[in-house]
C-alpha cells in the first residue's frame, strides 16, 4: 500500500478544537462583562451553539461586531466603537473585552487602541485581546483571564489552607458537575476555596484571588493566569484534576507540599508511559494527563496521553506525544491497544483497535456531552471501561 | 450562579411600532446577539442536498469548527472534509498550492470517489487576492471524474451582492449541463424542502403530465444532473431567485418565479402567469379562495384572539403573511424580523397605514438577549417559527422554516392547519428549537 504523506491542518474525517474566540467568550461568561468578537457573522452562532452549554440558561453579553465589507475595507472602526459605547450605556457591563476573529487580523484592526479609546468613551475597565479565530481555545481563554485577573484582583492578605481553581470552563469540563465535585473534594479535604475560575464563582470572589495559599490549575488553559499569580502574590501552583481516588489523593498532597515548601507541581506527569501498545488517551494535556493517572493509580495500567498539538502548551509526562495532525493520529492509534478519544476520532482509529468513547466538548461540541461523566474523586475500576 | 445579568430592560431600540418604522430596515445596525433557534438551514446543509457530493472547507480555525459541527450533528462526517488556514499561510505565497495539496490529500484517501465536491473559500481568500480559478483548474485537471463546485462562504460580503445564502443556492447547480430540452420535464430549483405535493403548482404539473426536478427528491448524482434536461427553471423561495434565474440563462430555458404568498390576489396573478407559460387553460381561482376562507374562518374558531407572533425564518414572507391574518380579524402581535426583502414592501406600506400598532421586533439587538426572560407580559402567545417560540417563551408554535414547504393558495390552508396544531399541542421548545437544520438527521435525538 502507498504511504500517505504526513498532511498539517488537513483532516478528511475529524473534527476541529474550538478556537481563541470561543475560549475567551467561555471564560469571560460569567463575569458580568460584555465580550465583543469583532467579526461578520458565524463566530457568534457557533460559539452559542457548539461551545456554550450555559447560553440558553444563564446570561451573558457575548455578541459580534457585524462587520462589513465596506467596513473592512475602508478601516472604519468608528462603527464598532460607537456601537460598542452604545450597547455598554444601555446594557451596564462591569468590563468590555473585544476581541477579533479572522478578518481584522487581516485588516490590522489595532485592539489595544481600541481598548483605550473604549476605555475613555465608556470608563469602564475594556481589555483588547488579540485573537484572531486562527488559535486554540486555550489560548483564547488564557489571554481573557490574564487580561482580567490584571484587571480586577487586589492586593488581600494570605489566607493559609485556602485555594484558587483555575482553568475551568464548559469546553473542557461540560456541565456535568464537575466543577462543583472539585469544590466539594477540596472543601472536605479542608481547603477554603476562594474562588474558580471562571465558573460558579462570583467576580467579588476571583478579585479576591490574592489571599489564595496555593493554586490548582485545572486546564492548560489556567498556566498562565497561575505564573501571574506567582509572580504577583507568590501563590505556587499545582496542576492536575483529582480524577479518580488514587490520584485525587496525590493531587491533595501536592497542594499541601505546594503551600508548605512555596513550589509548584505537576504531579500528574510522573507517570510511567508505556512505548508503544497499551493504552493511550487523547485531550488537552492537563485533563488527559490526568486521567491517565488516575486510571494508572486505580486500575494499574500505564497509559500514554496523546496531546493535538493545537492544544498546547502542554504539561504532559514524558513519553507522552504531541500529534500534528489526522494522519499522525491515525498512526498512533495503531500503537496502542486501547484509546480513549472523543467520539469524533473514532473514524481514524484502526480496526482491531479498542475505541472507548470519551467525549471532550472542546472537540465535539454538545454532540456527545450526555456522556460525558463527571470521574472527579471517583475511583476508577476496570470493569467501568472493561478493561 | 445562574442569575439574570439584565432581569429587566427596556426593550426601546430592539423594537417598534410599525406605524413609526421605515422600510427596508427598522433598526439601527449594531452589535448582534444569535439566538439559540437553529431550525433555519445553513450553506452546509444547502450543499448535503447534491447527492454523492463531498464537501471542503478552506479556513480558520473558528469558522470551520460551526461547518464542521453542522456535519457532525446531521452524522455527514463522512461527507465533510477540512484544510485550516493560519496566520503563516496568509503571507508564504502558497495559498492555493496548499490548497490543492489538501484536497488532493483528501481525495487520495477516499476508496470512493464522490461524484462532486464543493470547495468552499472564506473572506480572508477573497481579501488577499486568492486565485479560486487556478486551484479549481488543477484539481479538475487532477480528478476530472469529479465535478468542483465553487463555493464560498464569506460572511463578510453579506451586504455586497448575492449574499452567501444566495450565492450557495446559485452554486448548488453549477455542475448542471444543457442537456437535450425536454419538454415535459420542470424543474424546481433552489428550495431546501420539498414543495406541498398537494400545492396548485405541483398538481398542475403533474396532472398534466410535467415531470417536477427537484434537488431535494433527487436520489443520485445521475438523477441530479437530468435536472439540465428541464425547459422550464421555477423558483418558489426568494434567496433562489437570483441562482435560478442564473440557471435558465446559462441553460437558455425559460425561468419562472413562482413566490410563496399569502395574497389572494398575487396567488392567482402568479397562477395565471403560470398557466399562461405553459400554455394551460385558465383556472378560476374563486374556490381555492373559498376553501381558504373557510380554512381561516376554523382557524379563527379555534384558536380565537390569542396573541399571534411571526418571525422571518419561519416565511420568507412574515409581513404578508401579518396581513392575512390580521384582515381576518387575528391578533397578530409581533413580528420579528431585522429587514425585510423587497418583495415585502407592498405589505410593509399596508400594515403601517392599516396596523400602525404592529410591532416590529429585532431578533439580533443586543437587547434581545434578554427578551423572553421578565421583559415581557405572561400572556399566551401563538408563534410562527422558532425565533418567535424562543423569543416569546411560548411552547405552542409552528415549527418551520423557510416556509415549510408550503405554496400558493394551498400555503394558506396549510398555515392554518399549522396553527391549529401547535395551538392544540405543546411542544418542548428549548430541545426542539436547538435542532440545527430542521429536517435533517440529528445525533442529538
Amino acid at each position: 500500500m502507498r504511504k500517505l504523506l504526513i498532511m498539517k491542518q488537513t483532516a478528511r474525517i475529524i473534527s476541529i478544537y474550538a478556537s481563541d474566540t470561543a475560549g475567551v467568550c467561555s471564560m469571560l461568561y460569567e463575569l458580568g462583562g460584555m465580550t465583543v468578537v469583532h467579526d461578520a457573522s458565524g463566530c457568534n452562532s457557533t460559539y452559542s451553539t457548539h461551545d456554550e452549554p450555559r447560553w440558553y440558561q444563564q446570561d451573558s453579553m457575548i455578541y459580534i461586531s457585524a462587520l462589513t465589507e465596506t467596513d473592512a475595507i475602508l478601516g472604519n472602526d468608528a462603527r464598532l466603537v460607537d456601537d460598542m459605547v452604545r450597547a455598554a450605556e444601555e446594557l451596564k457591563p462591569r468590563f468590555l473585552a473585544l476581541c477579533g476573529s479572522p478578518m481584522p487580523m487581516m485588516i490590522g484592526t489595532d485592539f489595544d487602541a481600541l481598548a483605550m479609546e473604549l476605555e475613555t468613551k465608556t470608563g469602564l475597565p475594556v481589555f483588547g485581546l488579540h485573537t484572531n479565530g486562527m488559535n486554540s481555545y486555550l489560548q483564547g481563554a488564557s489571554d481573557a483571564l490574564c487580561a482580567y485577573l490584571k484587571r480586577f484582583c487586589t492586593d488581600t492578605e494570605k489566607q493559609k489552607r485556602s485555594v484558587n481553581i483555575i482553568g475551568a470552563t464548559p469546553l473542557d469540563f461540560s456541565l456535568n458537575g464537575s466543577i462543583s465535585s472539585i469544590k466539594t473534594w477540596l472543601s472536605g479535604n479542608g481547603y477554603d476555596v476562594v474562588s474558580c475560575m471562571a465558573m460558579e464563582s462570583a467576580p467579588e470572589e476571583i478579585a479576591m484571588a490574592g489571599k489564595a495559599a496555593v493554586n490548582l490549575v485545572i486546564s492548560s488553559c489556567g498556566i498562565a493566569a497561575a505564573e501571574y499569580l506567582k509572580n504577583r502574590f507568590s501563590i505556587p501552583y499545582v496542576t492536575g484534576v483529582p480524577y479518580g481516588k488514587a490520584f485525587a489523593d496525590e493531587l491533595l498532597l501536592s497542594l499541601k507540599k505546594a503551600e508548605e515548601q512555596g513550589i509548584c507541581f505537576s504531579p500528574h506527569t510522573g507517570r510511567t508511559v508505556p512505548d508503544k501498545g497499551g493504552i493511550s488517551v487523547v485531550g488537552e494535556s492537563i485533563t488527559a494527563s490526568s486521567f491517565a493517572a488516575a486510571l494508572a493509580a486505580d486500575c494499574g495500567v500505564p497509559v500514554r496521553v496523546l496531546c493535538p498539538a493545537a492544544l498546547q502548551p502542554a504539561v504532559l509526562a514524558p513519553g507522552d506525544r504531541v500529534i500534528n495532525c489526522e494522519d499522525q493520529i491515525s498512526a498512533e492509534f495503531s500503537e496502542s491497544e486501547i484509546v480513549f478519544a472523543d467520539p469524533l476520532f473514532e473514524p481514524v482509529c484502526p480496526a482491531g483497535v479498542r475505541f472507548i468513547r470519551y467525549p471532550h466538548e472542546a472537540f465535539s461540541g454538545r454532540c456527545f456531552s450526555g456522556e460525558i461523566k463527571n470521574h472527579i474523586c471517583r475511583e476508577l475500576k476496570r470493569e467501568m471501561f472493561s478493561l | 450562579m445562574l442569575t439574570k445579568v439584565q432581569p429587566h430592560l427596556d426593550m426601546s431600540g430592539a423594537e417598534i411600532r410599525i406605524g413609526d418604522a421605515v422600510f427596508p430596515s427598522p433598526f439601527e445596525a449594531g452589535l448582534e446577539f444569535s439566538a439559540p433557534a437553529r431550525g433555519p438551514w445553513n450553506i452546509v446543509h444547502t450543499g448535503m442536498l447534491v447527492p454523492q457530493s463531498h464537501q471542503i472547507f478552506a479556513c480558520a480555525r473558528g469558522c470551520l469548527r460551526g461547518v464542521i459541527l453542522t456535519a457532525a450533528e446531521m452524522n455527514a462526517m463522512n461527507r465533510m472534509s477540512w484544510v485550516s488556514l493560519e496566520e503563516n499561510d496568509l503571507f508564504s505565497g502558497k495559498m492555493e498550492q496548499d490548497l490543492v495539496d489538501g484536497c488532493v490529500h483528501i481525495l487520495e484517501q477516499m476508496k470512493r470517489k464522490p461524484k462532486a465536491v464543493l470547495l468552499f473559500v472564506s473572506c480572508l481568500h477573497l481579501f488577499s487576492g486568492f486565485d479560486f480559478t487556478l486551484v479549481l483548474e488543477q484539481l479538475r485537471e487532477r480528478f476530472p471524474e469529479i465535478d468542483f463546485i465553487e463555493c464560498y462562504m464569506h460572511p463578510t460580503m453579506r451586504k455586497s451582492g448575492l449574499t452567501p445564502d444566495q450565492m450557495m443556492r446559485q452554486q448548488l447547480f453549477a455542475p448542471l449541463k444543457s442537456l437535450p430540452e425536454n419538454p415535459k420535464s420542470v424543474a424546481i430549483v433552489g428550495n431546501d424542502r420539498p414543495t406541498d405535493p398537494e400545492s396548485f403548482l405541483c398538481r398542475s404539473l403533474a396532472g398534466n403530465g410535467l415531470g417536477v426536478r427537484d434537488i431535494t427528491l433527487c436520489r443520485d448524482y445521475e438523477e441530479y444532473l437530468r435536472m439540465g434536461e428541464s425547459s422550464l427553471m421555477i423558483a418558489t423561495y426568494p434567496p433562489a431567485k437570483a441562482g435560478a434565474e442564473h440557471l435558465a440563462k446559462r441553460l437558455n430555458r425559460k425561468f419562472f418565479y413562482y413566490p410563496l404568498s399569502y395574497s389572494y390576489a398575487e396567488n392567482a396573478r402568479n397562477q395565471r402567469c403560470f398557466l399562461e407559460l405553459l400554455g394551460l387553460p385558465e383556472v378560476d381561482p374563486e374556490l381555492q379562495i373559498r376553501t381558504a376562507e373557510e380554512a381561516l374562518k376554523q382557524l379563527k374558531d379555534v384558536i380565537g384572539n390569542i396573541a399571534i407572533e411571526i418571525d422571518y425564518t419561519s416565511t420568507p414572507r412574515p409581513l404578508g403573511l401579518a396581513r392575512l391574518l390580521l384582515e381576518h380579524g387575528f391578533n397578530v402581535k409581533r413580528v420579528y424580523a431585522d429587514v425585510f426583502i423587497g418583495e415585502e414592501k407592498e405589505d410593509f406600506e399596508f400594515l403601517k397605514t392599516n396596523y400602525p400598532e404592529l410591532i416590529l421586533t429585532a431578533t439580533v439587538h443586543v437587547k434581545m438577549r434578554f427578551s423572553g426572560k421578565g421583559c415581557r407580559t405572561e400572556e399566551p402567545v401563538l408563534a410562527i417559527g422558532q425565533k418567535a417560540a424562543y423569543f416569546s417563551g411560548t411552547r405552542h408554535f409552528v415549527n418551520i422554516v423557510a416556509g415549510g414547504g408550503a405554496h400558493g393558495f394551498e400555503g394558506i390552508i396549510r398555515m392554518c392547519e399549522w396553527m391549529i396544531d401547535a395551538f392544540k399541542n405543546e411542544k418542548d421548545t428549548k430541545e426542539v428549537i436547538k435542532l440545527k437544520g430542521l429536517g435533517c438527521e440529528s445525533c442529538l435525538l
